[in-house]
């Protein structure tokens, strides 16, 4: 049988109480929803006055009317559309094959001893190189068109996926590849069903990187070598001193990462729901 | 089906874990595996399981499978090991996809796996939206859906909480009453492998041998009553003084380690 305890919230002492001070506060910050725009648009609309009341020299450091003015020419005149397409071309194609690549060896490497042991040595020695290096000698081998470019870009892309995908594969909890073992599935499902899924967090996250590798790699390489392009777009603005075209194409190149890293957010939204 | 454990040895680099266990998991029998931290408990187990090679012995099975049995030995594993991208009833599933069952012989198993263990309601959830005590139903369920001739537990119970342990235990009575499973039970909780087990192997501190096999001299049916408890707590305080010294040196040497 229970005793049961009268529940009294408070007993009557005379003593005065006093709360008891609250020291959980800090540590938890979120993310504001408009904080960021709000802050942009400050900064634009300082940097408008600023070119308005001629405080700085156009030359130097366009308003912001001026590169919008800017876009809106090349947009009409055409031109806009087809240094982009040209971009967008060169990133794809690089993106895909370096993206493609990059998985399968990562897998080898996540699976396979001896892949293990020969691709990790290669990727230490390669992955260091800064790619855009070794344009010239892609130019020798294969050629002065598209290729080399799209190579270079393919190169970058390929050595951070690779790198993600192995991590990623290294990742996935050892629990449930002998809880899969345990149940007698098979190697190739394991690896469809277990794997592939345990490790899309970090080959997502390892999109998002390759995504920003291959637009550096772009510019940088259609400013060595191409006639049309963002990167050639921007080099050609700068040895006329357009600075408003010049800061056109920069900006082209910031909304085209930020649309790039939008669609990232909606894979990982659609295919990382369950975390 | 019996499951043999024939001299199993076994050693992680120098280090002897266990050494020359033998026992007979004979059929519809629980057989609890008990002993100090370290001792290789769940090293046993994955041996038993065929999930490890061991350095010499080996376990043998005797008789055949239960017909209809997919997998007839089985874990039910401590940290539950379910897929988080997947839902209960794909969880459940998991184990079927790579078997002869039609889909429609699939959906029936899953859903009588889903209806023992109480998951009927549950089965569009992820894992990640239920308690510790509902993510091992869903280990359990993923379990019997294969229709195992022994579940190979290990330490099922260790990660969830008192009361939730307690309403597990009750379901694994229930389950596994009609005798038609039998089961390897390791645990550290000594009080479990008293209530669930036939027998209960007692382990020495590593390298892991058999210190004696305890037989618990009740049904399983009479252990449900008030008066087995008495009974009850002295054989649990019988196996605590076979391992208590042998706890206290494993966890010196762990605190030493």
């Amino acid at each position: 049988m229970l005793d049961r305890a009268p529940q009294d919230a408070k007993d009557q002492s005379a003593e005065a109480t006093r709360p008891v001070a609250f020291r959980g506060a800090g540590f938890t910050p979120s993310g504001s929803r408009h904080a960021g725009w709000i802050a942009l648009a400050l900064v634009i609309a300082v940097w408008q006055l600023a070119g308005s009341a001629g405080w700085v020299n156009p030359l130097f450091l366009p308003a912001p009317s001026a590169i919008a003015v800017a876009i809106t020419k090349l947009a009409m005149s055409g031109a806009l559309w087809q240094h982009l397409s040209w971009s967008i071309m060169r990133i794809g194609a690089g993106w895909i094959i370096g993206t493609a690549a990059g998985i399968i060896v990562g897998f080898a490497i996540g699976l396979s001893t001896m892949a293990r042991g020969v691709g990790i040595t290669f990727i230490s020695a390669l992955f260091p190189i800064p790619k855009i290096a070794l344009l010239p000698l892609l130019i020798l081998w294969l050629g002065i068109g598209e290729e080399p470019k799209i190579a270079t870009i393919a190169l970058g892309v390929f050595f951070s996926t690779a790198i993600s995908v192995y991590s990623g594969v290294d990742a996935v909890p050892r629990n449930l590849i002998r809880m899969a073992q345990s149940f007698n599935v098979p190697f190739h499902a394991i690896v469809r069903r277990v794997i592939w899924p345990g490790a899309l967090p970090s080959i997502l996250a390892g999109f998002r990187i390759t995504a920003s590798v291959a637009l550096l790699l772009v510019v940088s390489a259609e400013m060595i070598g191409a006639q049309y392009g963002i990167g050639a777009f921007v080099l050609q603005a700068g040895n006329l001193m357009q600075t408003d075209q010049l800061l056109a194409g920069v900006v082209i190149l910031s909304l085209f990462g930020l649309v790039v890293g939008k669609l990232i957010n909606l894979l990982e939204t659609r295919l990382l729901h369950w975390r | 089906m019996d499951l043999i454990a024939d001299h199993i040895s076994h050693r992680f680099g120098a280090l002897d874990v266990l050494d020359g266990v033998s026992f007979t998991v004979r059929a519809g029998e629980i057989v609890a595996i008990v002993g100090p931290s370290g001792c290789g408990k769940s090293t046993l187990l994955s041996i038993l399981g065929g999930l490890l090679r061991p350095a010499a012995g080996g376990a043998e099975l005797r008789g055949a499978a239960p017909a209809g049995s997919l997998n007839p030995l089985t874990f039910v594993f401590q940290d539950f090991a379910l897929l988080p991208w997947n839902t209960v009833e794909e969880n459940v599933a998991f184990p079927l996809l790579h078997t002869s069952l039609s889909a429609g012989e699939r959906r029936a198993v899953i859903d009588d796996a889903l209806r023992r263990t109480g998951l009927t309601d549950f089965r569009a959830a992820y894992p990640k939206q239920l308690s510790g005590g509902m993510r091992q139903r869903v280990g359990i369920a993923r379990a019997l859906a294969v229709r195992p001739a022994i579940l190979l537990m290990d330490e099922p119970l260790s990660a969830l909480d008192s009361q939730t342990r307690e309403l597990l235990m009750e379901d694994f009575v229930r389950l596994l009453a009609d005798g038609a499973m039998g089961a390897v039970y390791v645990t550290h909780n000594l009080e479990e492998a008293v209530r669930l087990a036939d027998r209960v192997v007692v382990l020495s501190r590593r390298p892991g041998r058999i210190r004696e096999i305890v037989t618990i001299p009740m049904t399983r049916a009479e252990r449900g009553t008030a008066d087995a408890r008495g009974p009850m707590a002295a054989l649990q305080s019988e196996l605590w003084s076979l391992i208590r010294k042998e706890a206290i040196d494993a966890e010196r040497e762990v605190q030493h380690a």
